[in-house]
């Protein structure tokens, strides 16, 4: 009992430190009176970093692609990953096998293949990189995270549930609608916040097929030859509170939803 | 059935195959209006398609179904006028009961002011008063049934389909929801057509029952007329346990018939359970009936019918005791002698020869065909 007594929260501390030690310093050093270039050491507390945070017009364009472009993505590819999901745990169709091969596809494939082949397709395709490209490429491999969330969630719901619905006066939308739709809409929810962080974040596939449009990661990773400025910390703090806040709001909709039984409670006896 | 109810159900030469296998082959079934009907049969017998054909869930390759003498082939659940407990009740589990039990009522675009005093009346005609605000995760298995059952009745369906709804609950809940649905079902008047495997469970309740084998209907009845008078030895040995001995019908003799088992021993059957012109025929007792003696202690009743035979195994269950007896002719049969506690006869032991009686009229003939009649 002693041991455990001090060993596990002396683990814990130093697995949240190491967790959280690198965001605190990003916070930390948008709060940084630099003079010159670099933002490395610590040399003084300000607050102009936030008051001018539109200051550099092309950060703030960057930003601006990066929402729009995630935003987009996240929307299209939740909504196509759904319904890929709903078809691959209820219909058994030819070429369903493949399907599921092919949607895990994109997930195992290294980013930097992936980039580059979209690229060369784009290229042979004659397609102008920009905006556009970026969007394919995003909902392409966002709809496979989808597609797998989503599945977790289909795959334990009751068919019955649905003739239920049916049986009791429900057209097949209406029988979507209030009872399919809000039973999976906690995976459909993980899925979209996964795939707006995965967009918002993604440089190597997005570098590739670009063109002159120039996003958030791609901007910062360019900044930061010549010394990122601390208007970057300032909007990583930023993205990353909007996104704890928004998880935390989705924590007791999850937990209400994850109360209900996915599984029925007893298994089927064909008759 | 000559009580002139209407037909609320007809179901006419319905056929149906998921790939090369038959589900339902060729089913005829009529069943009346207010009655309670069951299917009983083993699993993968074809009753519980049976059932989701009639709810919509499945549609027949051949043949018609009727609903309140409407042709409904080809309609979508949500078009008929019944509803189905599940037999894994499938409650909404993100409502809570009140929202469940209304589901049905507002897709029928009832009155809003008028849905919460039907949800009321009828969770107090299930014995779930106030439960209005529970979660159904709250609730145990048997309030989940009767919450299902609600969800259906409420819409005062035409048909009420329930397949296996009391499989889940543990079996002293069992017997009493039995009862309860029964009585249920004689309150509300609605048609209950009641997909079960238990035999037991379909005698308590029905008023008829269809037993089904592979897609087929062996034999429709009441209960009374299926256990005593079995059309098929599958029927006599899925309805409790059937003695069924060989023999020859021989010559007739007042209302009966004279049978010749392969023993030798004559027994006599009633010559209405005998049909047309069969010579070698299998005919069967239920162990109930029986009475058994050690030879020569009791002489059988006049006109009884009375073989010999070996206890082979005898065990005592508290309410009875159960024989295993080896006839001449090579059969076992089982029989039941009911503890009454007297003990002037010594009951008899393995080994002893004992004779077996019991009255002509408790003799049935089953028919050795393949597939069933259909019993009307």
């Amino acid at each position: 009992m002693t041991r455990r007594g001090w060993v596990l929260p002396a683990y814990t501390t130093l697995v949240l430190l190491y967790l959280f030690l690198p965001i605190a310093v990003m916070i930390l050093f948008g709060f940084n009176d630099i003079r010159g270039r670099f933002n490395f050491v610590w040399q003084g507390f300000t607050l102009r970093h936030w008051t001018g945070i539109w200051d550099t017009p092309e950060l703030t364009d960057a930003l601006k692609n990066s929402l729009l472009i995630a935003s987009i993505s996240t929307i299209v590819a939740t909504s196509l990953g759904t319904m890929i999901a709903l078809a691959l745990t209820r219909y058994r169709f030819r070429g369903r096998g493949s399907t599921n091969l092919f949607i895990f596809l994109p997930l195992a494939t290294p980013e930097i293949v992936l980039g580059a082949s979209l690229l060369s397709l784009f290229v042979t395709a004659n397609v102008s990189r920009g905006i556009g490209t970026i969007l394919l490429a995003h909902i392409m491999f966002n709809i496979s995270y989808v597609v797998v969330t989503v599945k977790a969630r289909t795959q334990g719901f009751n068919r019955e549930w649905e003739e239920a619905a049916k049986d009791l006066g429900a057209t097949p939308w209406t029988a979507f609608r209030t009872v399919t739709l809000p039973l999976i809409f906690p995976g459909i929810l993980a899925a979209a916040v996964l795939a707006f962080a995965l967009s918002i974040d993604d440089y190597v596939i997005t570098l590739f097929n670009a063109g002159a449009t120039v996003t958030f990661p791609l901007w910062v990773a360019g900044a930061s030859r010549f010394g990122v400025p601390p208007a970057v910390n300032v909007m990583g703090t930023l993205i990353f509170v909007v996104g704890v806040t928004l998880a935390l709001l989705a924590v007791p909709l999850q937990r209400r939803r994850a109360a209900a039984p996915v599984a029925p409670p007893t298994g089927r006896v064909a008759g | 059935m000559g009580t002139g109810r209407e037909v609320d159900v007809r179901l006419a030469g319905v056929t149906k195959r998921f790939g090369d296998v038959v589900a339902v082959d060729d089913i005829a079934l009529d069943i009346l209006q207010g009655e309670f009907f069951s299917l009983l049969g083993p699993s993968g017998c074809g009753k519980t398609t049976t059932l989701r054909m009639i709810g919509g869930f499945e549609q027949p390759d051949e043949g018609a179904i009727e609903l309140a003498g409407a042709n409904v082939a080809g309609l979508p659940p949500h078009r008929r006028d019944v509803n189905t407990v599940f037999q894994s009740y499938a409650l909404f589990p993100h409502l809570n009961v009140f929202d469940n039990v209304a589901y049905g009522l507002r897709r029928r675009r009832i009155a809003k002011d008028h849905i919460p005093g039907q949800v009321r009346r009828i969770l107090e005609l299930v014995d779930l008063p106030r439960f209005e605000a529970r979660r159904i995760t709250q609730l145990s298995g048997g309030q989940q049934q009767r919450v299902a059952l609600a969800r259906a009745l409420v819409n005062q369906p035409r048909v009420l389909l329930l397949d296996e709804p009391l499989g889940a609950l543990d079996l002293k809940l069992r017997k009493a929801m039995q009862l309860e649905l029964k009585g249920l079902q004689h309150e509300v008047g609605i048609t209950f057509i009641y997909v079960t495997h238990d035999q037991e469970e379909a005698m308590t309740m029905s008023d008829r029952i269809a037993v089904m084998r592979e897609g087929r209907i062996e034999q429709v009845g009441p209960p009374e007329e299926v256990y005593e008078r079995p059309a098929t030895e599958f029927v006599a040995s899925f309805l409790g346990a059937s003695n069924l001995l060989d023999g020859t019908v021989g010559p007739p003799d007042g209302d009966f018939r004279t049978i010749e088992l392969v023993s030798g021993e004559k027994v006599r059957v009633p010559a209405a359970a005998i049909e047309g012109t069969e010579r070698s025929i299998k005919l069967g007792v239920r162990p109930e009936k029986i009475r058994i003696g050690t030879a020569g202690s009791a002489s059988p009743a006049d006109g009884d019918n009375a073989i010999e035979g070996t206890v082979r195994d005898a065990t005592f269950v508290g309410v009875s005791n159960v024989y295993a007896v080896a006839t001449r002719d090579g059969h076992e049969v089982t029989v039941y002698a009911q503890n009454l506690g007297t003990s002037t006869d010594r009951p008899p032991a393995p080994g002893e020869t004992v004779t077996l009686t019991w009255h002509p009229e408790h003799t049935f003939v089953v028919s050795g065909r393949e597939g069933g009649a259909d019993g009307e």
